[in-house]
């Protein structure tokens, strides 16, 4: 089910660990994935889906997920088994540049 | 969104991990969460509106910043080398709050708690169930100002700001857990705080360093195996310095990274640097507290670039601050907002989610389309190289004429004789303003006024000749750095 949403917005996988903080959207709904199973609102409760095995990709706390246009953007705040996909859009880690340390 | 998250991550991907030593004590990020949920349920309840912190840099002062966050309220670090009426007067603008100091007289509405008894508080537990608040555009720190040209302004930092800059320039646990950083900027300065989110994120153990002073900075260094470092450039001076006085290169195996930013760095500082640091990378970082710190930054492979070329343009790079962040939009216009190409100078404006750009009370500083006007004077190369060029305010006004002391302070600067200068404007009759200098002369060496005169004379207009000149023992900064370029002119003007 596609979703408008908007940054700041925490949402947590249905089927795994992962949890995620979006950064970024385009001002359209999505729908929001991880391991197959739509995303969960902070205070909404699973259904009972599982883990996609085609989808158990995995994500990474600390990377930031995108699409290769850059309209939106995800923090993955606790990583997990799942893969995060959103309906329509190729997503994969941003790739940034290193930057030095300035602090 | 909310800073305590950053803590959050680090905790739980890395419980056992050092975050932070100060002497003697150290605390885990699994402490460091405990200590912050425990200093929230401390502030929530005083029903404090504001979380203050008015002592040296120690544990608490991290504690504190991330308890606020959870507690929802601002943290607001205080600058404990004012005046007892300075800082009466500052906290009179934060009640009510509950505020970590030792032995200070309070104002109604303020709870003071010592640091060592908050720390304990803080550490017994607590705020177990609290979940960080998320509303939007939420304050997460008010800094004040220095001051320097007028009473302190209260400089708002919203969550999305830092987050926006932490996020963009962070790598998640992109520390090895052998590395260190060492933090000596004080925790009112915006690098201060941007120390303690940008280790905790990186995952990258910081060892605190109250009182500068060259030789224990070494030492620190040496012994806590440290390998980042940030300086102000009066800190990074005396260190050279001292090396200096001792003749021998720095020998800190484990120093991989110096940066540097907060004042304008000397050249003939960052080249003797370079050569006593051999193997360190150096970054110059230019930001503003109101940018939520960083905004350009040189990176080590400028610095070598520089240093290594005869090309003029290439070599002046030394004195530039570098290039914007790929997240930062930077420009320059003309005192109409007209927007200028390179080379050209006019003043800074720049632009990015972490720019907050805004004070208590007189609102939001960026225009219509979101651009920040920094009051930085500069201009950019070919390649987007910045070069500042002081502050919009220290330009001096000769008969209608715009003259920015940086060039003339330049010129000065390259007498032999000259150890460092400043170029004010001094009050004349005929023009309005005129060009003053403040010269501290190099150790043994001597020069005549006119000798100093003739030399600017010779290189730029005659109205950038220094009417007067006086010769100085050392010129007036304060402790992070910044020249006091008010206490000159005062002394001109007197």
């Amino acid at each position: 089910m596609a979703t408008q949403y908007k940054a700041g917005v925490k949402l947590k996988s249905a089927v795994c660990d992962t949890q995620i903080m979006v950064l970024r959207v385009p001002a359209e709904p999505l729908d929001i994935r991880i391991g197959g199973a739509p995303a969960l609102a902070g205070d909404e409760a699973g259904t009972g889906a599982a883990l996609d095995p085609a989808l158990a990709g995995g994500s990474l706390t600390g990377k930031r997920y995108t699409d290769a246009q850059e309209t939106m953007e995800f923090l993955c705040t606790k990583g997990g088994e799942g893969t995060i996909t959103v309906a329509g859009y190729d997503i994969g880690i941003k790739q940034a540049k290193a930057l030095p340390s300035s602090d | 969104m909310n800073i305590f998250m950053l803590l959050e991550m680090a905790a739980d991907a890395m419980p056992d991990r050092i975050a932070i030593t100060s002497g003697d004590e150290s605390l885990t990020y699994g402490d460091l969460l405990v200590a912050a949920r425990g200093a929230a349920a401390l502030a929530i309840e005083h029903g404090a509106s504001r979380l203050a912190y008015l002592d040296v840099n120690g544990l608490a002062a991290p504690v504190a910043l991330f308890g606020a966050a959870l507690a929802g309220i601002p943290y607001v670090p205080i600058n404990y080398r004012l005046t007892a009426p300075e800082i009466a007067a500052l906290l009179e603008r934060v009640t009510p709050a509950l505020l970590v100091c030792d032995g200070q007289s309070v104002p109604n509405g303020i709870v003071a708690i010592a640091p060592a008894a908050f720390l304990a508080r803080a550490r017994a537990g607590g705020g177990e169930d609290l979940i960080a608040p998320d509303e939007d555009r939420g304050i997460a720190v008010e800094l004040f100002t220095s001051g320097t040209t007028g009473v302190p302004k209260a400089a708002i930092l919203r969550h999305d700001n830092l987050l926006a800059y932490i996020l963009g320039t962070v790598e998640f646990m992109g520390a090895d857990e052998g590395d260190a950083a060492i933090v000596t900027v004080p925790p009112y300065h915006i690098a201060g705080i941007s120390a303690v989110l940008s280790s905790v994120y990186a995952g990258r153990r910081m060892v605190q360093l109250p009182n500068f002073d060259p030789a224990a900075w070494l030492d620190l260094v040496r012994r806590h195996g440290i390998s980042n470092a940030f300086l102000v450039p009066t800190m990074l001076q005396r260190i050279v310095e001292h090396l200096d006085a001792g003749a021998r290169v720095a020998d800190l195996p484990a120093l991989r990274a110096l940066a540097y930013g907060g004042g304008k760095m000397p050249l003939p500082v960052i080249e003797k640097a370079m050569a006593q640091f051999p193997g360190v990378d150096f970054t110059n970082a230019y930001g503003l507290t109101e940018t939520s710190s960083t905004i350009c930054l040189l990176d080590p492979e400028s610095h070598r670039a520089a240093m290594a070329s005869d090309d003029p343009a290439v070599r002046r790079r030394l004195g530039s601050v570098g290039r914007p962040l790929p997240t930062i939009e930077l420009v320059i216009r003309d005192e109409d907002g007209r927007e200028l190409g390179p080379g050209e100078a006019g003043l800074v404006f720049v632009r990015g989610d972490q720019v907050a750009g805004e004070y208590h009370g007189l609102g939001s500083q960026t225009d219509r389309d979101g651009w920040f006007p920094t009051r930085d004077r500069g201009w950019v190369d070919d390649e987007g190289y910045l070069f500042l060029d002081g502050r919009a305010d220290d330009v001096i006004v000769r008969g209608g004429e715009n003259i920015s002391p940086g060039e003339i302070e330049d010129v000065l600067s390259s007498h032999p004789a000259v150890s460092e200068c400043a170029v004010v404007a001094v009050p004349d009759a005929e023009w309005g303003e005129g060009v003053g200098a403040a010269v501290v002369l190099a150790v043994g060496q001597a020069v005549e006024a006119g000798e100093l005169q003739a030399l600017v004379r010779g290189r730029l207009r005659s109205s950038r000749v220094p009417q007067a000149i006086r010769f100085v023992d050392a010129l007036p900064y304060n402790e992070t750095g910044k020249l006091l370029r008010r206490v000159i002119r005062e002394e001109f003007a007197a």
